[in-house]
């Protein structure tokens, strides 16, 4: 009888490395890269939001472009993938503008106060959110507004996403005047990991929000509660209502945090887990993007299943 | 997936309508007596792999219900497999769907460009006091603002749609006050009539030959007018040569990008993965462009047949004609034409014996422009929110469901007759060395006599306002839109301008989709400006920040200029506008942000709209 032989993985092929330029300096990079990655490589800080890196790249905010050269407009580094003896340019004028653009775009119309990067982007590229005038007052009707119809404005106030926060289930909190429409929770929600199909992107245009179907409250949505949206929301829009509490009540304190990594207790897939620990009590649980199984991703009883180790009041 | 359904049921009505287009449900699942309690794992890719029903599907269901219920969203969701959260995602996507239980009777009034020359303005204001304000239903008719609807030769115009049973929709054009008010109170409309091109009957047309001359309806008339001569053609010279033609033409391509044609036929033909589509872009909806709407309507074989041409050039067996929703004559001639083609051998299996396989199938719009963009086309058809892909990859490598895609507008293609019958090298001899062929243009405005105008590339613009009977109103020209909301205003002064890409781009203006509106000095230009700035913002898809938030602070700049409520100065204003011109310019994602400045900035460089001398109104 003939051995049995267990067919064999072929060997990876040999990766070709890509030559570019980037800021007049040469790099090599694996074919398949992305310009993002290149830059990284020569330790260029490109600014980022909708990207993720456990996520495919929605292209959507703009902020990282970059100029090609012989490209008509810019191009976003995050998604792109380098092609020979491409010649970028991370830092002249034009990229300037769009990235000052788009941060100030953004932080006049989205509340930005908890988004790590923005105040960072602001201050680089010199952007002033100010000079498109003081805030429209918040929209609770925002969820219902039409595509293709709009007020006209007058333009003595600036147009925002502002609108009440949405709290209706005890364990995460929807603040969407706080979205940046970046994708990554639907993407996360749906068909990237999770495979839900909770939210999606509902409306056009400026009024484009992140909504269940009808806008109904998260507990008569597909919602599971695993909680991957929250853990790849860049801006704190997305959050643990235990968080939301203590942010309320301003004792959310990160530098009085500690982070244990431990193994989740519930079932044999034993996903990594990290609590995020104030004043002896559980605040949130996260678990490490560039885990090989979890890449961040967890179920509802990873996710928040940890009531009962926290000492009852 | 686990789909996760509402506890809603639709009416019978809406099961109806819905079971009316998709057949009756098959299974307990898929709502056949249904008992399940609404959360059941059910899939698989056969049951998947319906999305691209969803969007007529909708339809179907809007016609009957008017709008889109709970209850009808969550039967939708079960028969297609698709997330109700998806479904809503993609239902508000569009202008034309309401989420709202709304008046059966509604009255889309065109308030856009070439509308607003004809006095759009008073009709609505006399709505508003007669009738109510927009929305508000009155004895189960309602009235809401439009973009441009695609009847600027005949402004003003209205859309008025009809759901029930015997569900109706129907374009109005040159209307008035008080034929609106009578329709809003039930009066029927008078049926529509296609308009005839005011070059009907002369020589030497080649797009526009048969157009108000031969009966739209009939396969005997088109053959006996030339009709199917180039696809006989097409069967002789092979695929190869048609491609060798088309390439030999320099044709462009016409939607306004001004793409070469016969490259990307070729890229697409001599892909392996196979199938291959072809997609006919007839969306139409850049403000002030209705030349397509004239070809569909008034010769609708012609690009059954060119199509069936391009199909065979680049190896694609299906092809869809993707039309905008409010163009419902157009879909009643093509529907009729596709029929006779499919009776007569010309389309479907074994075309004309020669053993090719095609067919074609209409896909309507829901009230998106940016549908029309490339990408975003392939999105709506698939099912999803219409919004444009990153390139690359491009269309002709990954387009629709993946494969390998031609997408093109509908006057390119026709192009596509004279090309094979007259011969690519021919073809080219027409118009000039860069822009070859005959050209359509949309003539709108304080034009004596308004609609399509084919003339040859190179032709100045003075001389196609004159073919249009110049200024009509008495009055001065003081400018010209050229391209559409996407294009750039021209002055007086810019009248001997060539009409060729190369010298429009010298100009730095565009022919875009060959809009040519002419604006008097009666106009107010800054309230073009906001008509224009508020289109783009209603547009926008939404996705990327440039144009999302872009066309909104444009228009809110706009607003404090025309208002003379500047923050800073005037100049302060400007620049602002210029900045975030060239972030829109830069970053966007498509040519709907990319170019959503355009116009402003063209008329802010080319007149003083805004500064205290020019002031804001003439
Ligand atoms: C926002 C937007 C809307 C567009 N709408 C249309 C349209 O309605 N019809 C059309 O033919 N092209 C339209 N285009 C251009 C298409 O993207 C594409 O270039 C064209 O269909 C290609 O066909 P062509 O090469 O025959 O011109 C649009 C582009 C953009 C950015
Ligand atoms: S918690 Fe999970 S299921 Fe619920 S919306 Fe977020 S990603 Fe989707
Ligand atoms: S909620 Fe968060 S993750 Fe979702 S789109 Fe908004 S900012 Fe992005
Ligand atoms: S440019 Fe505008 S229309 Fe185009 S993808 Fe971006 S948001 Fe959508
Ligand atoms: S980070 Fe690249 S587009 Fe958002
Ligand atoms: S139909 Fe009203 S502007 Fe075109």
């Amino acid at each position: 009888m003939n051995p049995i032989v267990l067919p064999m993985a072929p060997p990876a092929p040999a990766t070709r490395l890509i030559s570019l330029t980037v800021d007049e300096q040469p790099v090599e990079v694996p074919e398949g890269s992305t310009i993002l990655d290149a830059c990284r490589k020569l330790g260029i800080d490109t600014p980022t939001l909708c990207y993720g890196e456990t996520l495919m790249p929605a292209n959507a905010c703009r902020i990282c472009v970059v100029e090609l050269e012989g490209a008509r407009t810019l191009i976003p580094a995050c998604s792109r993938k380098v092609e020979p003896d491409m010649v970028i340019r991370t830092d002249s004028e034009r990229v300037r503008l769009s990235r000052k653009m788009v941060i100030e775009f953004l932080a006049s119309s989205v509340d930005l106060s908890i988004t790590p990067p923005a105040q960072d982007y602001l201050e680089r590229y010199d952007g002033r959110p100010e000079r498109y005038g003081p805030s429209a007052p918040p929209d609770p009707d925002r969820d219902k507004r039409r595509a293709g119809h709009h007020e006209r404005p007058d333009g003595q106030t600036a147009a925002t996403v502002h609108q009440p926060t949405k709290i209706d289930n005890g364990l995460y909190v929807r603040d969407y005047s706080k979205c940046i429409l970046c994708y990554k929770c639907v993407d996360a929600c749906g068909e990237q990991w999770q495979n839900t199909f909770a939210i999606t992107v509902a409306g056009r245009g400026f009024d484009a929000r992140i909504s269940t179907e009808y806008a109904n409250p998260l507990p008569e949505s597909a919602c599971v509660y695993c909680g991957n949206c929250i853990a790849v929301c860049p801006t704190g829009a997305l959050m643990f209502k235990s968080e939301h509490d203590l942010r309320d009540a301003a004792t959310w304190d990160e530098s009085r945090q500690t982070r244990t990594e431990t193994i989740c207790p519930y079932c044999g897939v034993g996903c990594n887990l990290t609590l995020h620990v104030q004043d002896n009590e559980i605040v949130k649980v996260t678990s490490p993007a560039d885990h090989d199984i979890t890449r961040g991703n967890l179920c509802i009883k990873g996710r928040f299943g940890f009531q009962h180790v926290n000492p009852k009041a | 997936m686990d789909l996760r359904l509402l506890d809603a049921e639709p009416t019978t009505d809406e099961r109806a309508a819905i079971d009316a287009f998709l057949g009756p449900p098959v299974s307990t699942w898929a709502g056949a007596d249904a008992v399940e309690d609404g959360h059941s794992a059910h899939g698989g890719h056969a049951a998947r792999a319906q999305r691209h029903e969803l969007l007529p599907t909708l339809h179907a269901l809007h016609e009957r219900a008017g709008w889109i219920s709970p209850g009808a969203l969550n039967y939708v969701a079960r028969r297609l497999t698709i997330p109700p959260a998806d479904v809503y995602g993609v239902a508000t996507f569009y202008a034309l769907f309401s989420m709202q239980p709304r008046a059966s009777r509604v009255l889309h009034v065109c308030n856009d460009l070439a509308c607003r020359c004809a006095g759009s303005d008073k009709l609505i204001e006399a709505l508003t006091d007669r009738v109510g304000p927009h929305g508000s239903d009155t004895d189960g008719a309602t009235w809401e603002p439009s973009p441009c609807l695609g009847q600027c030769d005949r402004a003003p115009a209205a859309f008025l749609v009809g759901s029930g049973e015997n569900p109706t929709e129907r374009e109005l054009t040159n209307v008035d006050a008080e034929a609106l008010i009578e329709i809003l109170r039930g009066a029927t409309p008078a049926s529509p009539k296609s308009a005839t091109p005011p070059q009907a009957g002369e020589p030497n047309l080649r797009l526009l030959h048969r157009i108000g001359l031969v009966d739209p309806e009939s396969l005997d008339e088109y053959r006996a007018h030339g009709g199917y001569a180039a696809l006989r053609r097409a069967f002789d010279i092979g695929p190869e040569g048609v491609l060798r033609e088309v390439l030999d033409s320099k044709l462009m391509g016409r939607g306004g990008a001004a793409f070469p044609t016969g490259r990307k036929w070729d890229a697409v033909a001599r892909q392996p993965r196979r199938p291959h589509y072809l997609i006919c872009n007839a969306d139409e909806s850049e403000p002030g462009t209705f030349k397509d709407r004239v070809i569909m309507e008034g010769d609708p074989f012609s690009l059954i047949e060119s199509m069936t041409i391009a199909a065979y050039a680049t190896g694609c067996e299906h092809g869809y004609v993707y039309l905008r929703g409010e163009y419902p004559l157009a879909q009643r001639r093509l529907e009729h034409a596709l029929e006779q083609a499919r009776h007569h051998g010309v389309l479907g299996e074994d075309i004309l014996g020669h053993g090719f396989r095609f067919d074609i199938e209409l896909r309507k719009g829901a009230g998106a422009y940016i549908c029309g963009e490339e990408t975003a086309i392939f999105s709506s058809i698939e099912g999803y929110r219409g919004e444009p892909r990153n390139k690359p990859p491009f269309p002709v490598e990954r387009g629709l469901f993946g494969q390998p895609t031609v997408v093109n507008n509908v006057e390119t293609l026709v192009n596509v007759l004279p090309i094979v019958l007259e011969g690519g090298p021919a073809f080219a001899q027409i118009g000039t060395e860069r822009s070859t062929g005959p050209k359509l243009f949309c003539l709108s405005g304080a034009v004596a006599k308004p609609g399509i105008y084919e003339v040859p590339f190179g032709t100045t613009l003075r001389e196609l306002l004159d073919l249009a009977g110049g200024v009509s109103t008495g009055r001065s020209l003081r400018a010209v839109l050229l391209g559409g909301a996407a294009g750039s205003f021209l002055t007086p002064d810019d009248l001997d301008l060539k009409l060729t890409f190369e010298d429009a781009r010298e100009a730095g203006t565009t022919l875009g989709s060959g809009v040519v509106l002419a604006i008097d000095d009666a106009m107010d230009l800054a309230e073009l400006l906001m008509t224009i700035a508020a289109f783009m913002r209603d547009e926008s898809c939404g996705q990327c920040v440039p144009c999302r938030v872009g066309t909104v602070r444009q228009e809110e700049a706009l607003a404090r200029l025309a208002s003379g409520r500047t923050r800073g100065t005037v100049q302060d204003e400007l620049d602002l506008i210029a900045e975030i011109g060239q972030a829109m310019r830069d970053a966007s994602i498509c040519g709907l942000g990319q170019t959503a400045s355009s116009a402003v900035e063209s008329a802010i460089a080319r007149f003083e709209v805004f500064t205290s001398n020019g002031g804001t109104t003439p």
